[in-house]
């Protein structure tokens, strides 16, 4: 059996990060990176934008060069996904059938696409928009679409739906809930970015319940609403949120159910075991202290940092800001913080002159701000976080700089 | 083909060549050396690729967009010359470009 020192699971942007950290920290040890994927590692974000819209090449999204894997002396392993971990005996099993031993193993597996439960779900020209393999099916399909259906109005669902408007198709965004981006952001911000979408010819329909994909011949020709409307679609695009892919880990006994619970250090209730990115259900202070699950690139890279740190034997505690960004049209949407549970709003500037933030409070501390086209009050708001008994009209007032709050 | 000489956080010197209009990030990062995150991807929204450049440089460098320079302020480690690598595309004019990979916050 062979085996690492290190063994990283996933090569998004958490496992790569893993490893690139503890290189750079001149970790002398063997390091294995295993992927279930086949393409060299890359970045998750371009796939709903600029790779979509077949303006980025490949080449421009993958996370290290070639050359950097025997440069660092990292035995990468694609196309392999792990399906058991033996915590006692430190090794994991893997789809081929061999194992891999491991001193320290890092569980940074991402998650998979949530599929419609529906009938019709498994209809040609119904996509996730996960992977670079889901994202060429997609785009190939995409070419002889005239009408896209985009079933989830998150962040992914919204820059699906602003790439396929700007390719010329006619688009139908289809939210199960009240507005649009009702996880992750307040009231205004929804309306906001509903209003841009509308004005650009793009149809939202909220509060709408899938029935059933209709098909014809096997491939997908609608997507059939409660209400008994149908809506007429070529392509059917599922942004309906991740699963954490943990699944071999709690089999082994880790704590954990949404996610894999770990500690500041991002060890999990395994010995030896610790996870990052998308997986890791943490503490983090931005959020009241609350357990969370952030699926984001800060996190996964500042989680990736704090477990290199950790195996390295220089620990520091994770609790790195929270920030995010969402790009569609010409709408460069910057968040810093978690608004989520939020219980007031104050709005800096005017929505309709399409540069303007938002400050959320709970509990009188202000725990984000989202900002359009509003770098300076991204770039200043992050020095406010978790500041309590702020004037409010001075914030409310675009005209004084955040930092002179 | 233009030539950049580029140091990395540990004081290590090497020379990148490119000639395909790829960002000063792009070349960097392709090349395998220096470990500059960019994370955001290179469209200016993080300040992961923040580099010094020599200060013979500067004035041929394109100029600083208000986005690039609210996001320099968050590091915590802007000084007179730098930059976000994602910003500068790497053309003939900025042959033989000297820049230093800025430290992690």
């Amino acid at each position: 059996m062979q085996e690492v020192d290190v063994l990283v699971v996933g090569a998004g942007q958490a496992g790569v990060q893993v490893v690139s950290a503890l290189r750079s920290g001149d970790f002398a040890g063997s390091i294995g990176l295993v992927t279930d994927q086949t393409s060299a590692p890359y970045e998750l974000p371009p796939l709903s934008k600029d790779y979509l819209k077949g303006e980025r090449p490949f080449r421009r999204m993958m996370l290290r060069s070639p050359a950097f894997w025997t440069q660092h002396d990292i035995a990468l392993r694609r196309g392999k996904a792990v399906t058991s971990i033996d915590p006692d005996a430190h090794c994991v099993g893997l789809t081929d059938g061999t194992s891999i031993g491991y001193g320290r193993l890092v569980w940074a597996a991402g998650g998979y696409p949530r599929n419609l439960t529906c009938s019709g779900a498994d209809l040609l020209g119904v996509h996730p928009v996960r992977t670079r393999r889901d994202v060429l099916s997609l785009r190939r399909d995409f070419e002889r679409a005239a009408h896209v259906a985009v079933i989830g109005g998150g962040y992914i669902g919204l820059e699906v739906a602003a790439a396929a408007n700007q390719a010329g198709k006619s688009v139908v965004i289809i939210e199960a809930l009240g507005r649009v981006l009702s996880r992750v952001a307040g009231e205004t911000l929804s309306r906001f970015y509903e209003a841009e979408h509308r004005a650009r010819g793009v149809e939202i329909r909220t509060g709408a319940r899938v029935s059933h994909l209709v098909g014809e011949e096997g491939r997908v020709r609608g997507v059939a609403l409660g209400d008994g409307h149908v809506v007429k679609a070529d392509v059917v695009v599922v942004g309906i949120g991740i699963d954490p892919a943990v699944g071999p880990l709690l089999a082994a006994g880790a704590k954990g159910g949404n996610g894999v619970e770990v500690d500041e250090f991002c060890r999990t209730s395994l010995p030896d075991i610790f996870a990052a990115g998308d997986v890791a259900a943490h503490v983090n202070r931005f959020a009241g202290d609350r357990v969370v699950r952030l699926e984001s690139v800060q996190n996964a890279n500042d989680q990736a940092n704090v477990v290199a740190r950790t195996i390295l034997g220089d620990p520091k505690p994770y609790e790195a800001t929270p920030w995010f960004w969402s790009n569609q049209y010409d709408l460069k949407l910057q968040t810093v913080g978690l608004s989520t549970d939020h219980d007031e709003a104050i709005i800096r500037g005017d929505p309709l002159s399409r540069s303007f933030s938002i400050a959320y409070f709970k509990n009188d501390r202000i725990v984000a701000f989202d900002c359009v086209n509003a770098m300076r009050d991204y770039a200043q708001g992050r020095g406010l976080l978790l500041r309590r008994g702020l004037d409010r009209s001075r914030l409310a007032d675009p005209g004084i700089p955040l930092k002179e709050l | 083909m233009p030539t950049i000489h580029v140091t990395d956080r540990k004081g290590e010197e090497r020379t990148l060549q490119s000639s395909d209009g790829n960002s000063i990030m792009q070349v960097i990062r392709e090349s395998g050396f220096g470990d500059i995150a960019a994370i955001c991807a290179g469209v200016c929204s993080c300040s992961t690729c923040h580099i010094y450049v020599d200060p013979a440089f500067i004035d041929s460098l394109p100029p600083m967009s208000g986005d690039e320079d609210d996001l320099l302020d968050i590091t915590g480690t802007r000084l007179e010359n730098s930059r976000l690598a994602c910003q500068i595309k790497f053309v003939d004019a900025l042959d033989g470009l000297r820049v230093t990979v800025a430290p992690e916050d």
